[in-house]
């Protein structure tokens, strides 16, 4: 049995038919093809499916879609304005703070988040606010220097 | 000012905008039309015969499209030391015999995940479980279970290197030390599992799209196993997320998905689990370590004897390259005038160990490192000064193995020598660990037997001065596609927009054996700058008859400029000259090829690359505990070509080796992997990571493209050493197995002090 559920996802209202136990991240990529969040784990534990929901950083493969319902997500896909990057995808460009790529979307939205709700981080609360994500590639510090220097207002936000 | 106009500048990677945007599409993000999904049966013994196997009710499962078993294959073994058959001892898809817990006996493809895992299910598998064994120590004894049939002892593979005479030289030491160690596993954990997708149309072409280090290597396996030319399959590596060594061997995911679309003519993805990839993908060799050293009082080591016990699991994969690696670099870094390795190799019923970034380095490094520290303090001379007096310097000859050309070492030395100093008198229980350590840059060994150049590429530039450069190197990650665009781009005298890079897709590229041994730096490089000169050369014999100087001049490009050599201002577009050029060849683009195999380079590989590492830790005497404080590492790979790849690729491995030094680990009950998920094994997050730190050692490497050499393994080599070092140093106590876990450190600890009483 399916049913309805009611979502803004980068701005965009939509209305989905789906099964009670799809994910969250099943709708944004299998139905939206959003496909920035990855799956690494399946189990919360790697970050990679990081989207904000209402606000809040989740990890998007253990929320269920309907417990969404009604609410608002931002994915990486909606962090550029336009043509313009995010300043937090600008420093990461400039920091190499990637290199596989396929943890960097849940670790932009992990940082968003963070700075959304903590604007000055420390040192120790932005490396406390990607702990959630792996990374295996970087070994994070390039991660945060590229935070730092947003923190730092080296990146202007795109209007 | 840099005589270079490209390279050692820190640019944007060339993938970078498609990676923050969430825009990259990943094996694992592609959808096609038609396409079904697929899943692996894997076998829950360690050792058994497969009686039976029933898919008549899973074929039943509305939804379902095909199941296939061993009988489906053409019962072939396959294996990358493809040079020696009877190292190739893996069916992929079992007919008789299951050799450890995760081996694959079917597979299925369905319209959806949810109805293919349903389907394992109603597979009926009847087995007839065998002895196992699981300890590469009980495997080589005579009454043991045998893994493969016929192979006395289970020794997979042995390998012998000796140099001088060892025996004699002991006799000659005032001072030999023995030591034993042991050496962990370690996972990959690429964040991307191992995936792909299969598509065999009805005109008989496969194309496969998959998460790989080696397109190349995967063409000519899959052509092999399921008995097609190379020439009909297309194997193309869209952006891949991770590979550390566990990605360039015909995989399970690739295989299944494969036959399943040949039986169907349908496109099929498998993306493997994260439980799946931790058990039934390769992992890092464990190895058992047997050392024995001497060295006269002042400190000049004489003789090194190593024996080598590693747990192969349960089939050969590239563990034959891990154990005679680890055999050369326990040599490394110094130079023994007189050396002996042996080294065995075990099957055994346990997830196949093969290759992991460092390839048996991180092993021999960490034992010998240690071992190393333990001879300096027994005989009075400080850590530095111990690998100083015995290490490698430039143009040294390892006796039969390797010519050593650029080294570094001693430079890196004095730059840890000057931190340690700086850091002077250190908190209660903190301690450094120094460690030094070399690495190849590619390997030379032609296992794969392959006919093809070990590397090669095409630059062709088009009427507007666009450059399409072709290479069949693979980027994972560590960021060939960004080093060689710019080693293209420098070459040509171009900026690095203009070149377009096209890698990895054998339709399209030249073949090449793909990103392991640390090789794409050196020997893509070469074959990239090779190609770009080709293509220069055929603009500036255009410019050359078209400015008509003197012939003693020489010409150049740079900045898109093409002029005189000595005399800059004397110049043409490099615009102007690629289109007048392209209207002289009668509208045939300018191509350039390039190719590069090493010759009379020893081995193991043209060039080395060499650092030391310092590590600090802090312990908690209560608990074991430690905290990595800082790493700092000196570290030379010839000319930096992409410095910020150089700091991703440094402080990447610390968080992996240091990984393997202080917390990862696959603890097995019964050939069993007890912590298949990330959230029970253990790696460093980011609350865990180090400051990191990077003193950096210029050298140039005559055999490198613009003097460079590696610099993506032999950053792991170092960590575990340097940390046992260190928390030595930090409160007394050697950890001789790995990982160095707080809750060794404690009952060493306790041990310590019991004997003290």
């Amino acid at each position: 049995m399916k049913e309805g559920l009611t979502l803004t996802v980068n701005g965009q209202p939509y209305e989905l038919y789906i099964k009670p136990k799809t994910l969250l991240v099943e709708v944004l990529r299998d139905h939206l093809g959003l496909t920035g969040a990855k799956r690494g784990c399946n189990s919360s534990s790697c970050g990679a499916c990081t989207v904000i929901l209402n606000g809040m950083a989740v990890k998007s493969c253990s929320v269920l879609a309907l417990q969404a319902d009604g609410g608002e997500v931002l994915t990486v896909e909606g962090l550029a304005v336009g043509n313009k990057l995010h300043p937090l995808q600008e420093a990461f460009l400039d920091h190499g703070a990637f290199q596989c790529g396929f943890c960097t979307a849940g670790m932009l939205m992990s940082s968003k988040a963070l700075l959304d709700e903590n604007p000055d981080p420390t040192r120790e609360q932005i490396k406390e606010g990607i702990d959630g994500n792996i990374c295996r590639c970087t070994g994070y510090n390039s991660i945060i220097r590229a935070l730092t220097d947003v923190v730092n207002g080296e990146y202007k936000e795109a209007k | 000012m840099s005589k270079y106009s490209v390279i050692g500048t820190r640019v944007r990677r060339v993938d970078g905008p498609e990676k923050v945007t969430g825009s990259a599409e990943y094996t694992f993000d592609i959808v096609l039309p038609g396409m079904l999904y697929g899943k692996i049966l894997r076998s829950p013994h360690p050792h058994a015969r497969i009686l039976s196997i029933d898919t008549s009710q899973a074929e039943k499962l509305v939804g379902v499209k095909a199941v296939i078993t061993g009988k489906d294959t053409l019962g072939r073994k396959q294996g990358i030391w493809r040079r020696f058959p009877e190292l190739c001892d893996e069916e992929i898809l079992c007919r008789e015999k299951v050799r450890y817990i995760g081996d694959p006996v079917a597979a299925v493809a369905a319209i959806d995940e949810d109805t293919a895992e349903e389907a394992l299910d109603l597979i009926e598998v009847e087995y007839e479980p065998l002895p196992a064994v699981f300890d590469p120590m009980e495997a080589i004894k005579e009454d043991a279970p045998q893994v493969h049939d016929g192979v006395e002892l289970n020794i997979n593979v042995n390998r012998h290197i000796e140099w001088g005479d060892v025996d004699e030289a002991f006799k000659q030491c005032d001072y030999i030390r023995e030591d034993q160690f042991k050496c962990s596993s370690q996972a990959h954990v690429c964040m991307e599992t191992h995936d792909a997708v299969a598509s065999f149309g009805y005109d008989g072409k496969l194309t496969i799209w998959t998460s790989t280090q080696s397109s190349y290597y995967i063409q000519a396996l899959a052509a092999d196993m399921l008995g097609l030319r190379e020439g009909d399959i297309r194997v193309i590596k869209p952006p891949t997320g991770g590979g550390f060594g566990s990605k360039f061997e015909l995989d399970s995911a690739q295989f299944c998905a494969a036959l399943l679309s040949m039986k169907l003519c349908k496109p099929v993805k498998i993306v493997l689990s994260r439980e799946e990839e931790f058990t039934a993908t390769k992992r890092r060799t464990p190895m058992y370590y047997f050392l024995k050293l001497g060295a006269r009082k002042d400190g000049t080591m004489l003789a090194k004897e190593v024996r080598v016990l590693t747990e192969g699991g349960a089939y050969t994969s590239m563990g034959a390259t891990a154990l005679y690696l680890t055999g050369f670099f326990s040599s490394f870094p110094y130079k023994y005038p007189n050396y002996r390795f042996d080294g065995y190799r075990a099957y055994t019923n346990t997830a196949p160990t093969s290759a992991m970034r460092g390839f048996g380095a991180p092993q021999s490094t960490f034992v010998g490192e240690s071992q190393i520290d333990m001879m300096a303090e027994d005989l009075g001379i400080d850590p530095i000064e111990i690998r100083r007096i015995n290490g490698m310097t430039p143009d040294y000859e390892v006796p039969g193995q390797a010519h050593i050309q650029s080294c570094g070492l001693h430079q890196c030395l004095n730059k840890i020598d000057e931190h340690i100093k700086e850091r002077g008198k250190l908190p209660p229980n903190h301690g450094i660990g120094v460690s030094a350590y070399g690495f190849m840059s590619g390997g030379i060994f032609n296992w794969f037997d392959t006919p093809y150049a070990f590397s090669a590429a095409i630059v062709r530039i088009n009427i507007d001065g666009k450059v399409d450069l072709f290479t069949g190197a693979c980027d994972i990650g560590q960021g060939s596609d960004t080093t060689l665009s710019m080693i293209c781009a420098e070459e040509l005298g171009v900026h690095l927009d203009d070149i377009r890079i096209h890698a990895a897709d054998t339709g399209i590229c030249p073949a090449d054996l793909g990103a392991w041994g640390s090789r794409e730096t050196l020997m893509n490089g070469n074959a990239v700058k090779m190609a770009a000169a080709d293509a220069k050369r055929q603009l500036l014999e255009f410019a050359a008859a078209k400015m008509g100087p003197n012939i003693v001049y020489d010409f150049d490009i740079k900045d898109q400029w093409i002029h005189l050599a000595d005399r800059p201002e004397r110049g043409i577009s490099y615009f102007d000259i690629v289109k007048e050029a392209i209207r002289g060849k009668d509208g045939e683009a300018i191509i350039g090829r390039g190719h590069y195999t090493p010759h009379r380079k020893g081995m193991i590989s043209p060039a080395y690359s060499f650092g030391v590492q310092a590590v600090e830790v802090a312990v908690d005497t209560e608990t074991g505990r430690y905290k990595l404080v800082n790493v700092t590492t000196a570290h030379e790979s010839g000319t930096v070509i992409n410095p910020v790849g150089i700091e991703g690729q440094l402080e990447g491995a610390i968080m992996m080796a240091g990984g393997y030094g202080f917390c990862e680990d696959q603890p097995m009950d019964e050939g069993k992997i007890l912590n298949p998920s990330i959230a029970d094994y253990k790696l460093i997050r980011s609350l865990d990571m180090p400051e990191t730190k990077i003193l950096e050692v210029e050298t140039y490497e005559p055999e490198g493209p613009f003097g460079a050499k590696e610099a993506g393994e032999g950053l792991t080599n170092p960590t575990a050493g340097a940390i046992g070092n260190a928390v030595y140093k930090a409160v007394g106590v050697r950890i001789n197995d790995l990982p160095i876990t707080p809750e060794k450190v404690f009952r060493a600890l306790r041990e310590k002090e019991q004997q003290g009483k």
